[in-house]
């Protein structure tokens, strides 16, 4: 025998279900006026500083059905790199938004201010990126991923660094559609499977 | 300033994916085409998952933890067996989760959501919505009013259907700790044939899902309480973390 450790396991995941709009995004599940105050409903006051910008997607299952029933949560840092709580951060920006597929086109679109660096542990340097979380119906435990820039410099970015198949870091990089227009696809299965996060 | 590291400065301890469900089932049929084939990249954590969104008390209204009341907006109650479902957020270190925000929702005492998309027989209940949110008080301990939600059918095998629960939502202190899941009922005998309680391997897991019934907690005359503790990830505590590797 050997002395008992005390700390606890993680409450074990289950799938968000085909419902969970009820709970995360009342007015999309078609109960608007349920909360006075939505969470999540924008990243950002339009007057925060720098550039304002349209992300446009679909999450693909393995057939490569565009999934009308995903949705998606971000979480990002001001235009500076500084997280919405850390000091200095801009105020019009709360960094976090829920967005879900559209349910006719399985199309979403997120608005959001373009996220500065991030220096890490260590003073090491991230390229700009805005992290994601994907739940839906069949998805047991909700899925990570990032989003970064084409037109930002990504060369030096640790976490696309340890993507030992070159071709895949493609699959988190987001395609200059316009100014201040990128489209950016989920692939959850099979060719062109997008890099899922465990961190 | 300190050498000493607190457990909100240090990196996420790594998510133990043996304690969740399996990402392919194929018992589940939609997770086949929706689970990754590839393997996960598995990284230290960054700023970007060790910081994460905060709510106020601001957002929320008072009866938003009432899903008894909170749909007609007081006016009347909801059909069913009133319940309190209650419990606290700790972290992995066994240590509480003070004013976080835990969301959720469920189908009405017939077993119904109201949700656009669902079309099951049983009625929607005029007086109840199915959704609430609240903030984990300083002890990291938070409570809803309810009823009961009833068992429902669900296309995936022949005749499945999903046991009683209540789906929830937490955040956490970070947006590494963001999980999903789902609070079942002690006696339910559906727990043991439901294809997607069955996605999680480990039966203790499985298991730390079932709120008990817990009369200390109950209402004479009014409700029943179930108990159901939360455990998110947490942050490794060491002296030694801001050392260069090697030292
Ligand atoms: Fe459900």
């Amino acid at each position: 025998m050997v002395q008992k450790l005390d700390t606890l396991v993680e409450t074990a995941s289950q799938t968000a279900g085909p419902y969970v709009h009820i709970g995360l995004m009342p007015t999309y599940a078609g109960n608007p006026g349920y909360y006075d105050e939505e969470i999540g409903v924008s990243p950002i006051e339009d007057s925060c500083d720098g550039e304002i910008i349209e992300i446009t997607g679909s999450v693909y299952d393995g057939t490569g059905w565009a999934m009308r029933d995903a949705l998606i949560e971000s979480w990002q840092p001001d235009a500076k790199g500084v997280f919405p709580g850390q000091e200095g951060a801009d105020p019009k920006v709360s960094g976090h938004c829920r967005f879900a597929a559209d349910a006719e086109t399985g199309e979403f679109t997120l608005r959001t201010v373009k996220p500065g660096k991030v220096k890490g542990r260590g003073g090491v340097e991230s390229a700009p990126h805005i992290s994601l979380w994907v739940v839906a119906r069949g998805i047991n435990i909700g899925l990570q991923t990032r989003i970064y820039f084409e037109d930002e410099d990504n060369s030096s970015d640790p976490l696309l660094a340890r993507i030992e198949q070159r071709p895949r870091v493609d699959t988190l990089i987001a395609k200059k559609t316009g100014e201040g227009q990128y489209r950016f696809d989920i692939r959850l299965q099979g060719e062109g499977e997008t890099v899922f996060l465990d961190i | 300033m300190s050498n000493f590291i607190t457990t909100d400065k240090g990196p996420l301890i790594p998510r133990n994916r043996e304690v969740h469900p399996v990402a392919y089932d194929p018992g589940y049929k939609t997770s086949v085409s929706r689970s990754p084939n590839l393997p996960l990249l598995s990284m230290e954590s960054s700023p970007s998952e060790e910081t994460g969104p905060t709510f106020g008390h601001g957002k929320l209204g008072a009866l938003d933890n009432n899903l008894v009341l909170n749909w007609t907006k007081g006016a009347a109650p909801a059909v069913g067996e009133r319940i309190l479902m209650h419990g606290r957020v700790l972290d992995e270190n066994a240590r509480p989760v003070p004013n976080t925000l835990i969301e959720i929702w469920q189908a009405n005492a017939g077993g119904r959501y109201r949700h656009k998309k669902d079309t099951y027989l049983a009625p929607l209940d005029p007086n109840f919505g199915g959704c609430g949110r609240t903030l984990t008080d300083e002890n990291g301990y938070y409570q809803f009013l309810t009823v009961r939600p009833g068992a429902y059918p669900w296309p995936n095998r022949g005749n499945d259907w999903r046991p009683m629960h209540i789906h929830v939502s937490v955040y956490g202190h970070s947006f590494g700790q963001r999980l999903i899941t789902q609070m079942y009922f002690e006696g339910d005998p559906l727990i043991d044939h439901c294809p997607i309680a069955a996605t999680i391997k480990n039966r203790a897991q499985l298991d730390a899902l079932v709120a008990p019934l817990d009369l200390a907690h109950s209402r004479p005359l009014d409700y029943l309480a179930y108990k159901f503790d939360i455990v998110l990830r947490g942050r490794r505590q060491s002296m030694f973390e801001n050392k260069l590797e090697g030292m």
